[in-house]
């Protein structure tokens, strides 16, 4: 049986991070640091994915740049229509510095309707993810082999977008977007409005992976995690279950990308590449990658310090993020999240160690 | 015809460098299962050699003689000592090695600012390297020609250590069975240090012969590392021959695709390629026979 105290312990952290994120920070923090924390909540929305993914499926999810800049893509191209049309103009600005023609490309049409985009934001990514996925999955190409497909595809996204200036905007990216949905975005009190709308929709996906981890299928998951074989031999499918794994965790980066660009007015190749995306994964190592709370506290402190520390100390900085990266996740695999953990066991020798169980082929129990 | 032929050498050019840069990581990745990120890093240390003995020896040919062997000694050091602070004790989780040799590769990069600075550098090729060969209309550039000998010299020479020599024996003993190997009285820790002062000193040699080819810089590692690890990925684990072929078919379909469209869209193309490959083949082309399940 559970305690009164077991039981209210997640909703009451719950409670505590949503009186915390909609309640004290807006009032205790300025203007401008409240955007820098929204930029930095849409990275932790990103890690609740990959905490899904990676913590409980053990899927390397090194693409999440993809996910992340196709939702990110698909609200920047219906804003810059949005904000193109309210000057008069048929095509948005850069297309009529790079663009040959006057006429919008065919793609680009249907963003121009609002209910359309938005739901683009979501559906593209995980389109991509269900594709991608089928095919690897089915296949077993799994470990270290998924990592790098993944990773190329980030690369392959981010090259082919530098490649097509006139229609994306190239390396600059879709930049300077002035509204959002009719709210002008050089208003403080609209870049608020979006900080709570990022801060709500984290706390949301944070309780939609909870619900995810502790449910019979999160159980499958960590399953698949620790033995896929065995699963398989069950009679579950690994793939499917990996897929849908999968397939969420690029939704969840897909509207945070998506909530990137009216938070910080910018989506461009640099932002989904290959570093970037080892960025999303390393968040969520240093915070503890299976732990929910653990990878988004993660996310948000490595994007903290990397944007208070490098402009400060770039060269120092750069050091301390490696060090970081080789401390956590080569001693500290559990994540920071584990530290108290790690703490307790060493201070009582006496608990017995985990074994682990292996076993060998025809060893009779 | 001839722009065919041009085409192709173009393509196997490209290959040539794909494959020396990929032949270290056959080695750590394919054989020992370590995904290195900072044997971008290896190559770019490779590179700088380059550059700092042509500052003390003024004749870029000898320079450059010297520095191959030089710079794979330099990587290969670097690559035993990432061996022995960090990479063995993350042996039974692979995937987190990609993480921390990340790391390595971010302080690896930001040492080279440091003592190099940020911009890129450039050596001087010798004058033997920098000009043309024509043949039946079709141009060689010697200095890719010279990049292509030395891929073939460096597999042959690899080929020739795994297949007849003591270590190599023992390099491949440990690959097809650990355990087996060490119950029989092989030094595992050792050869798998001995193996990845190997691989990381190729890295070396392939950043040496990229200084022909383009500028060196802080990050010229993060260009290749991903289109080499993709080599080895569709090559196959444990085997040379899948990599050589691999790096000249990329290669060849790269500058075939570039020729017809663009080369963001080439990339692109060739990633689709390599997905549809591995529905096919999804543990590369060539493979080694094991009754494990993983």
């Amino acid at each position: 049986m559970k305690t009164i105290t077991e039981r209210l312990r997640v909703p009451g952290a719950f409670l505590l991070g949503a009186v915390l994120l909609l309640g004290i920070a807006p009032v205790a923090l300025s203007d401008f640091r409240l955007s820098l924390l929204a930029k930095y909540l849409c990275y932790a929305i990103v890690a609740v994915g990959v905490s899904l993914a990676w913590g409980r499926g053990g899927l390397m999810v090194l693409g999440q740049g993809v996910f992340f800049g196709l939702g990110g893509y698909a609200m920047a191209m219906h804003l810059k229509l949005a904000d193109a049309a309210d000057t008069g103009e048929k095509i948005p600005d850069f297309m009529q510095l790079y663009g040959t023609s006057d006429a919008l490309p065919w793609w680009w049409k249907p963003f121009a309707n609002p209910a359309f985009a938005l739901a683009m934001t979501v559906l593209l990514p995980m389109a991509v993810a269900a594709l991608v996925g089928f095919l690897v999955f089915r296949r077993r190409v799994k470990g270290a082999y998924f990592a790098i497909l993944s990773q190329a595809l980030a690369a392959a996204l981010s090259i082919w977008l530098i490649g097509q200036q006139a229609t994306t905007g190239g390396t600059n990216g879709l930049t300077d977007i002035q509204g959002f949905f009719g709210y002008s975005l050089d208003d403080p009190v609209n870049q608020r409005m979006v900080y709570f709308v990022i801060a709500a929709v984290l706390l949301l996906l944070m309780a939609l992976a909870r619900q995810l981890f502790v449910s019979r299928y999160g159980e499958l998951l960590v399953a698949v995690r620790d033995s896929e074989e065995r699963v398989r031999f069950l009679g579950y499918d690994p793939a499917n279950v990996k897929l849908v794994a999968y397939v969420v965790a690029a939704g969840m980066a897909g509207l945070a990308g998506a909530l990137f660009v009216p938070a910080v007015g910018i989506i461009s190749p640099a932002l989904i590449g290959i570093v970037p995306s080892i960025g999303f994964v390393i968040g969520a190592a240093v915070g503890g990658r299976a732990s929910l709370v653990g990878a988004v506290l993660g996310a948000i402190a490595v994007a903290w310090a990397q944007s208070t520390l490098s402009d400060e100390f770039p060269a120092a900085w750069t050091y301390l993020q490696g060090l970081l990266f080789v401390l956590a996740v080569g001693f500290l695999p559990g994540g920071l999240a584990s530290l108290g953990t790690v703490l307790r066991r060493r201070r009582t020798p006496a608990t017995p160690k985990e074994e682990k169980v292996v076993v060998m082929a025809g060893e009779a129990a | 015809m001839t722009v065919v032929l041009n085409q192709s050498f173009t393509g196997i050019s490209i290959g040539a460098v794909l494959l020396l840069i990929a032949l270290g990581l056959t080695l750590t990745f394919g054989q020992m299962g370590v995904i290195n990120m900072a044997h971008g890093e290896f190559i770019m240390a490779g590179a700088y050699t380059t550059y700092v003995l042509q500052k003390s020896i003024s004749s870029a040919g000898l320079s450059l003689l010297v520095a191959l062997p030089l710079a794979f000694l330099v990587a290969g050091a670097m690559g035993a000592l990432l061996e022995w602070l960090l990479i063995r004790r993350l042996y039974t989780r692979p995937l987190d090695t990609l993480l921390v040799t990340w790391g390595v590769s971010l302080m690896l990069q930001q040492l080279a600012r440091d003592v190099f600075g940020a911009p890129n550098v450039q050596t001087a090729a010798p004058d033997l390297l920098t000009g043309n060969i024509s043949a039946g209309g079709v141009t060689f550039a010697n200095n890719r020609l010279f990049i292509l000998g030395l891929a073939l010299l460096c597999v042959l020479g690899l080929t020739l250590v795994l297949r007849f020599t003591p270590l190599g024996r023992r390099i491949r003993a440990v690959v097809q069975n650990r355990d087996l190997a060490e119950v029989s009285g092989i030094a595992t820790g050792r050869v798998d240090r001995v193996t990845f002062f190997i691989g990381s000193g190729l890295a070396g040699v392939a950043g040496v012969a990229l200084t022909l080819v383009g500028p060196i810089g802080p990050t010229m590692g993060t260009n290749y590392i991903v289109d080499a690890f993709l080599v080895v990925v569709v090559g196959g684990i444990g085997q040379l021959r899948g990599a050589v072929i691999t790096a000249f078919a990329l290669g060849v379909l790269q500058s075939v695709l570039e020729y017809s469209t663009t080369v963001s869209v080439a990339k692109v193309g060739v990633l689709v390629a390599i997905v549809a490959f591995l529905q096919w083949r999804p543990q590369g082309l060539y493979t080694l026979r094991t009754r494990s399940l993983a």
